[in-house]
């Protein structure tokens, strides 16, 4: 087992060996992936040294301190956070060999091409088709709330493969080439202005099928790791107090004495302490999961902080009285990150609409805690036992 | 960062708690015990507070008690909240208790209250919150005289904690004052009334930072009590949707029941985190009135809903007087009131993190 000092004399070691002053971004981070210094709990050749997950602190915090570069997470998350543990799980030695590295070091970004026109909550309705000829996969279909996909080399993609078996098991997973000539990227405006996602049309794309990820027919059980491990990641940031869409309220409260209403105030306190308390409970969920008895709390987070981000927002277009009638920039744009605090009040007041809808509704997500936490019945499915051809739509 | 979880020992004090109540404390032998004069029940109060030592948790034990902190506290409070159980744990062992470790002359009624021997209240309204105005009673001839509503558990308290008019705190042994049950909401935590006629008094020390002291303790504890009414009332309405039956499935099935129950886990998962941030913070020392106040002004709402949201989904047998329900909701009603109501921390909590009203 590689414990903390090994780690710290690992990461030393390369920061020897490739000054970050004189080493150049790229260099620096491939070399980083070859030592295993890139995530660490993933295995050794795969840039980690099968560690702890909780000692990549010990090295990010070292290498932090060195000035080294880092890979601009946010910029690549679906990629670290989505793509590259369903690689690690289901992926081929090859495929792993090929796809990790320059999945981490930023050189080739990753989209997701999951949901569509007609498969939102019920993502595994999808219609989009892959149908086999000799050694590839022939693809038609179209994909919505694609980010990235304009800047994106590969794409996760979950097709039908077996339209007449129901809908779960007629699913496969794939790595798509998004500069195949059948791969058209429209962007997709939204009510913030800008373009955020895309919408992907699929036409006779051909996918060679040593870039299907795990067996024919498997995809829905692949998507699982997918999806889990995005649920992880919209729920868990830390937070300081004030850390999220309350402190620009309440520096704006601070401020501006002339905006301030009783009944504003009112509103804003209750407010400040139900995100506090959402704060609290995010916390105490980290500290569960550190402690290894991991509680069932994830899927309450997004809820709570999708409902927080709406009203805070919102009191704040309030608050802001006049200027709240204005925006702040209308100018269709696309931009390559997403900063929920960001921007204006209006802004993050329309953006944020977007928070119980992406990532799992929170009427579905309702539904997960009502059956899987508190074992209530699930609801009654008419579609378990038929074939995807025959489903309603 | 604070320690939101529970300790091994926490766990396994919970599970004794919770044993102890199982055998001892039934929901229709405290519905049965509520409508008798003697709605408190002594032989289970000397069962914690004698026979497993939890009166003296908050006590150092060079002082004659446990030298635990509030966090072990706060755990019996979650399990007697779940049982409504009617013994004055709050109101002696944490709130009374308070106060003496404030004062200078406590002398060896700390030792009395932590081992159990005797039981205390402080005389000062339920409704009060820390730093609110409380009445205190005429110092005369050395004598102390005066009239005192709301004060919970006064029934069953052998000494009481009166503050007078000169400032100072005074034990007065409860056979020395007239102690008159007034009917309460909470028939679980009843009130009473309390008139000194020249009842003699020992000065304990001085009664503002006592009484303060004693109801931020109370209000910051009073979360775990709360989380576990809560608790309890959601447990057992999943439990009862999951059962009965209409329409001929259960109606735990339907969505509209399981969109609430769903939202109300997610209320109590959150208050347990505030509760314990308040527990934490009052055994550390570290950012009391905050999490304190946060906790107060998040903790009724989720055990009034709790218990409303109980009653409805129990549909009628939850409007009978022999289903305990109603226990839970008129404990989470008074609840919402005892030490501050959510308003007023809330607008303690303005002041405390800079956001001014106007």
């Amino acid at each position: 087992m590689t414990d903390a000092a090994e780690l710290l004399r690992r990461t030393r070691e390369l920061l020897a060996a490739q000054p970050p002053a004189t080493t150049g971004r790229l260099d620096f981070l491939r070399a980083r992936f070859d030592a295993g210094l890139a995530w660490v709990h993933f295995p050794q050749g795969l840039g980690g040294l099968d560690a702890p997950r909780s000692l990549q602190a010990v090295v990010d915090a070292e290498l932090e301190a060195a000035g080294a570069p880092d890979n601009d997470p946010r910029r690549i998350g679906i990629g670290l956070g989505m793509a590259a543990p369903t690689i690690l799980q289901y992926g081929t030695e090859e495929q792993q060999q090929r796809f990790l590295r320059p999945l981490w070091t930023g050189e080739e970004v990753w989209c997701q091409l999951f949901s569509e026109p007609g498969a939102g909550s019920d993502l595994a309705a999808l219609g989009t088709r892959a149908v086999r000829e000799g050694d590839h996969w022939v693809v038609n279909g179209q994909k919505v709330w694609t980010s990235s996909a304009h800047v994106a080399r590969w794409a996760i993609l979950i097709a039908r493969t077996d339209p007449d078996v129901p809908k779960h098991r007629g699913i496969t997973y794939f790595v798509c080439d998004m500069t195949d000539p059948g791969v058209e990227v429209r962007p997709l405006r939204q009510i913030t202005g800008e373009a955020e996602f895309n919408e992907v049309f699929l036409t006779d794309v051909r996918i060679p099928d040593s870039r299907r990820l795990g067996g024919i027919g498997d995809g829905w059980r692949v998507a699982q790791t997918t999806l889990n491990n995005e649920r992880v990641a919209i729920g868990g940031m830390r937070l300081p107090r004030e850390g999220g869409m309350i402190g620009p309220v309440s520096r704006t409260w601070r401020e501006r004495p002339e905006l301030r209403t009783h009944d504003l105030h009112q509103r804003l306190l209750r407010l400040w302490v139900e995100a506090e308390v959402a704060r609290l409970t995010g916390e105490r969920l980290r500290q569960q999961l550190v402690a290894g008895q991991p509680g069932p709390e994830g899927a309450g987070m997004k809820l709570a902080f999708a409902r927080l981000n709406q009203e805070i927002s919102g009191l704040e277009v309030e608050l802001r009285g006049e200027e709240g009638l204005l925006y702040d920039d209308w100018t269709m744009r696309r931009p390559e990150l997403v900063d929920f605090t960001g921007r204006d009040a209006g802004y993050r007041y329309l953006r944020s609409k977007g928070n119980s809808i992406e990532g799992g509704t929170s009427e579905v997500l309702l539904n997960i805690v009502a059956e899987r936490v508190l074992g209530l019945p699930a609801e009654p499915r008419t579609d378990k036992d038929v074939a995807w051809k025959d489903l309603s739509r | 960062m604070t320690d939101l979880l529970y300790s091994e020992e926490e766990e396994a004090l919970r599970a004794a708690v919770r044993d102890l109540l199982t055998d001892h404390c039934d929901a229709a032998g405290v519905v049965a015990r509520v409508e008798s004069d003697a709605p408190h029940d002594p032989s289970l109060w000397k069962a914690l507070a004698d026979g497993m030592g939890l009166a003296g948790l908050l006590v150092p034990e060079d002082r004659g008690g446990q030298g635990a902190t509030h966090r072990e506290a706060a755990v019996v409070l979650e399990e007697l909240g779940r049982a409504a159980a009617p013994v004055p744990y709050l109101t002696s062992a944490v709130v009374a208790t308070e106060a003496l470790l404030a004062c200078e002359h406590a002398g060896d009624l700390l030792d009395a209250l932590a081992s159990g021997r005797r039981t205390g209240a402080l005389t000062v309204g339920l409704h009060t919150a820390p730093g609110a105005a409380f009445t205190a009673v005429r110092l005369e001839g050395g004598a102390l005289h005066g009239e005192l509503t709301g004060i919970a558990d006064a029934a069953a308290a052998d000494v009481l904690l009166v503050p007078a008019d000169d400032g100072g705190l005074y034990a007065v042994e409860a056979d020395a004052v007239t102690v008159t049950p007034q009917a309460s909401l909470d028939l679980t935590r009843p009130l009473a009334r309390v008139v000194l006629d020249g009842a003699p008094g020992r000065r304990l020390g001085d009664a503002g930072p006592a009484v303060r002291r004693a109801l931020r303790a109370g209000a910051g504890l009073l979360a775990s009590e709360q989380l576990g009414v809560a608790d309890w009332c959601l447990t057992e309405t999943v439990r009862h949707v999951k059962d009965r039956k209409q329409f001929n499935r259960p109606v735990g099935g339907f969505q509209a029941l399981k969109h609430r129950l769903a939202q109300l886990w997610l209320e109590v998962v959150s208050l347990r985190a505030a509760a314990r941030a308040a527990a934490d913070a009052l055994a550390t020392g570290e950012d009391v009135d905050v999490r304190v106040t946060v906790a107060q002004a998040y903790a009724a709402s989720v055990a009034v809903r709790a218990a409303e949201e109980a009653l409805q989904l129990h549909g009628g047998i939850g409007m009978t007087w022999e289903h305990p329900v109603h226990l839970y909701l008129k404990r989470a009603k008074a609840d919402s009131i005892a030490y501050g109501t959510a308003g007023a921390h809330r607008e303690a909590l303005a002041e405390l993190v800079d956001l001014p009203a106007p």
